[in-house]
């Protein structure tokens, strides 16, 4: 799963000499295959401490409970790799959420892939609105995103004045989506990871996926060379956001109350999960995997804690850790590569 | 850190005609009421007109009391965070520093510590929490947006392991008024305000009037070009961070002893308010651009607006709506005021590097 990463790179831009390619591309492994570890080992420790944890109903919860994040942390990769930062995901996931909820109230003739797609369609309108100020009036994503962090939770908190949708509102067939197993996983968690090797191949493989990652590295070089910057980053804010609606359609559809309050604060913990995967906030590095696998690894660590009786209230502290050991560990795997890239480069002179 | 900050914004380059000269001091002047931060300025009175004639409570002494004390802690971090993204950095830290402030005060208190004592400890635990975000970002050389994102939740996450989902409320009613009470008697006008007030005066002093202020500016506009003329740019960012800890420890120990409790859920998203305030405030999230002044305009008008609306009887929904649109607003407006500028300017033959167009722009001055 972790393993094309950035690898078969059509090269749009200059390729350096091969064998500095090869040790600047081996870093992300590294970062996914390092998250990856640290997950596997997570659920073993925590597994062999308490078989109980890895149960039926324990791997079903973990995975729903993955889910949500991973869809989110997804799309958040996508906008980071371009240099950019979408704060108003938890926002636009919340409206999703309620709307998906209201449109099962107001008609309720209405069939279930319909309703999806108007909770997915919204988040897409949400996300192109974002990526349209950030391009055309060029502003900044953060303070965008910033603004559009509270307009939309405002819209939503107006829409919904305070009241909610409750799970005898939405017909049996939406709930029972987080149920039905494919494959042995819950549906959500199976379209979770339809995403990721969608996106993941997107960005590995096609000249466009690969141009988000020229814009993240060097904006104007990259325009230079005739990538449609504006565009792609119209792109990338649109599909995050679009995202961030299918995450709110399948938080409705697992917990089946759905308020305003959907997705509150959820912004960084969305970002959290993309840097711990390896996703640099400094723009140009970084996969979906990594992305998906940072937010597993939250999710379990959560989810681990009441297992080795360590009091939930360390939950946001082991976070914060996992954070600042990730992007120090990036750090000094950039230094290695770097130090790597001048000691090859002597060599081959 | 991207280069070729403010091109757009401040810096009409080749159209030098309105633009703020930089040389000289007239700069001084000119960066004291920009472009950037006259429409906030302009905006917050208006604010301040229409509220005092269209609402009937708000210009009564208690009300004004109440509004100031609703804003005094976001007000005192918003000081230092003006400099910390007058130099390109960002420090999100700052409400779990608060938060954990008030949970280290609740439990030092709860063990016996007399008051003082434990106000002192409060102020040196929230130094060292942002010399740590100062170390990781200078020594380290580790962005500070991802840094800051890290120390947030495990800052937070330390004032839940400190007090869990208890509350400490038993404060001296002396110690709990203290900050409340009027100023020399001046209804309208509590304590802290003044003391807000007070250092605000310092900071501006310190960015607008001293070499210090000069070198930021000069980071946030290029930060190798100041290393290279000497600015120690590290030691620099990293007493912002430690005094960016220290303030938000201030306003930790205000805000628990306002409300004379702590919990570990104080503040919660605060940060963000903080940020958006600086933003409207005309601060440029790239760095090299800002002024006091106009960052405690933006306080104020969110503070005015909250305060009007909630008064009029409109909803907290409402507000979150607007204060959003604002801020989106005040980031819009001047570059569309530039652009309308460059568009009139007859445009010289010898422009070197045009205006982008219709692309993106990174979102912030971090640094790899």
């Amino acid at each position: 799963m972790s393993t094309p990463t950035t690898a078969p790179s059509p090269s749009a831009t200059g390729a350096p000499p091969a064998p500095a390619r090869r040790a600047a591309r081996r870093r992300p492994q590294i970062r996914e295959l390092g998250v990856l570890l640290a997950v596997v080992v997570l659920i073993a420790a925590t597994w062999l401490h308490n078989p109980g944890f890895l149960s039926h109903q324990g791997v079903r919860d973990l995975f729903l409970g993955a889910t949500v994040l991973a869809v989110l942390a997804i799309g958040q990769a996508l906008v980071l790799i371009t240099k950019n930062v979408d704060l108003s995901v938890g926002s636009v996931m919340g409206l999703s959420a309620f709307g998906t909820g209201i449109l099962f109230v107001t008609f309720p003739g209405l069939p279930v892939p319909v309703v999806m797609f108007a909770g997915v369609l919204i988040g897409l309108l949400c996300g192109l609105a974002n990526g349209l100020l950030v391009t055309t009036v060029q502003v900044p994503a953060l303070v965008v995103t910033l603004g559009t962090l509270y307009a939309y939770r405002g819209l939503n908190h107006w829409w919904a004045g305070g009241g909610q949708v409750n799970a005898h509102d939405m017909p049996e067939s939406f709930l029972a989506l987080g149920r039905i197993p494919v494959l042995g996983v819950p549906l959500p968690a199976a379209i979770a990871v339809l995403v990721v090797v969608v996106v993941g191949l997107y960005l590995a493989h096609f000249r466009s996926g690969r141009e988000l990652y020229a814009i993240g590295s060097n904006a104007d070089a990259a325009r230079l060379s005739g990538i449609p910057a504006g565009r792609r980053v119209i792109t990338a804010f649109a599909v995050n956001g679009a995202l961030a609606g299918l995450a709110g359609v399948l938080f409705a559809a697992r917990y089946g109350t759905v308020d305003s309050t959907v997705g509150t604060g959820m912004e960084l913990q969305v970002v959290a999960a993309a840097v711990v995967g390896g996703v640099a906030i400094a723009g140009g590095v970084g996969t979906v995997y990594g992305a998906a696998l940072g937010a597993v690894l939250l999710t379990t660590i959560t989810a681990a804690l009441p297992i080795w009786q360590i009091d939930q209230f360390w939950q946001q502290a082991v976070v914060g850790a996992l954070i600042l050991a990730a992007i120090g560990l990036d750090r000094l795997l950039a230094l290695r590569t770097a130090r790597k890239l001048r000691g090859g480069g002597a060599r081959g002179a | 850190m991207p280069v070729a900050p403010e091109r757009v914004i401040t810096s009409p380059a080749p159209a030098p005609a309105a633009g703020p000269d930089r040389p000289g001091g007239a700069r001084r002047m000119a960066s004291l009421l920009s472009l950037r931060e006259s429409p906030v300025v302009a905006a917050l009175v208006v604010a301040l007109l229409g509220a005092s004639l269209f609402v009937d409570m708000f210009a009564s002494g208690r009300n004004i009391s109440f509004l100031l004390l609703s804003i005094a802690a976001i007000a005192l971090m918003a000081l230092p965070m003006t400099l910390i993204v007058v130099t390109g950095e960002i420090d999100l830290s700052v409400a779990s520093t608060l938060a954990l402030t008030s949970a280290t005060l609740g439990v030092l208190w709860e063990s016996g510590v007399p008051i003082e004592t434990a106000l002192w400890i409060c102020l040196a635990v929230g130094a060292g929490l942002g010399a740590l975000n100062g170390v990781l970002v200078t020594v380290m050389g580790l962005p500070s947006l991802a840094v800051t994102i890290g120390t947030m939740a495990l800052y937070r996450g330390l004032a839940y392991v400190l007090l869990g989902d208890r509350a400490v409320a038993s404060y001296p009613q002396s110690w709990v008024s203290g900050s409340r009470d009027p100023f020399l008697g001046i209804e309208g006008l509590p304590w802290i305000a003044v003391a807000v007030l007070v250092l605000a005066v310092l900071f501006a002093v310190l960015l607008h009037a001293t070499p210090i202020g000069r070198s930021l500016f000069d980071i946030g506009n290029n930060d190798e070009a100041a290393h290279f003329t000497g600015t120690p740019v590290r030691w620099t960012k990293f007493w912002l961070f430690t005094l960016s800890g220290t303030v938000a420890a201030g306003a930790g120990v205000f805000w628990t002893l306002q409300y004379g409790t702590s919990r570990a859920d104080t503040a919660f998203g605060l940060e963000l308010q903080v940020v958006a305030a600086v933003l409207l405030g005309g601060v440029s999230i790239f760095g090299g651009v800002g002024s006091v002044l106009g960052v405690m305009c933006g306080v104020l008008l969110l503070g005015v607006i909250r305060n009007a609306l909630q008064l009029f009887g409109l909803s907290s929904e409402v507000l979150q709506i607007v204060t959003g649109l604002i801020l989106i607003a005040s980031v819009v407006t001047p570059n569309l005021v530039a652009r309308v500028r460059a568009a009139r300017a007859p445009a010289p033959a010898s422009v070197s590097a045009p205006v982008p167009d219709s692309t993106d722009r990174p979102h912030n001055g971090e640094q790899s």
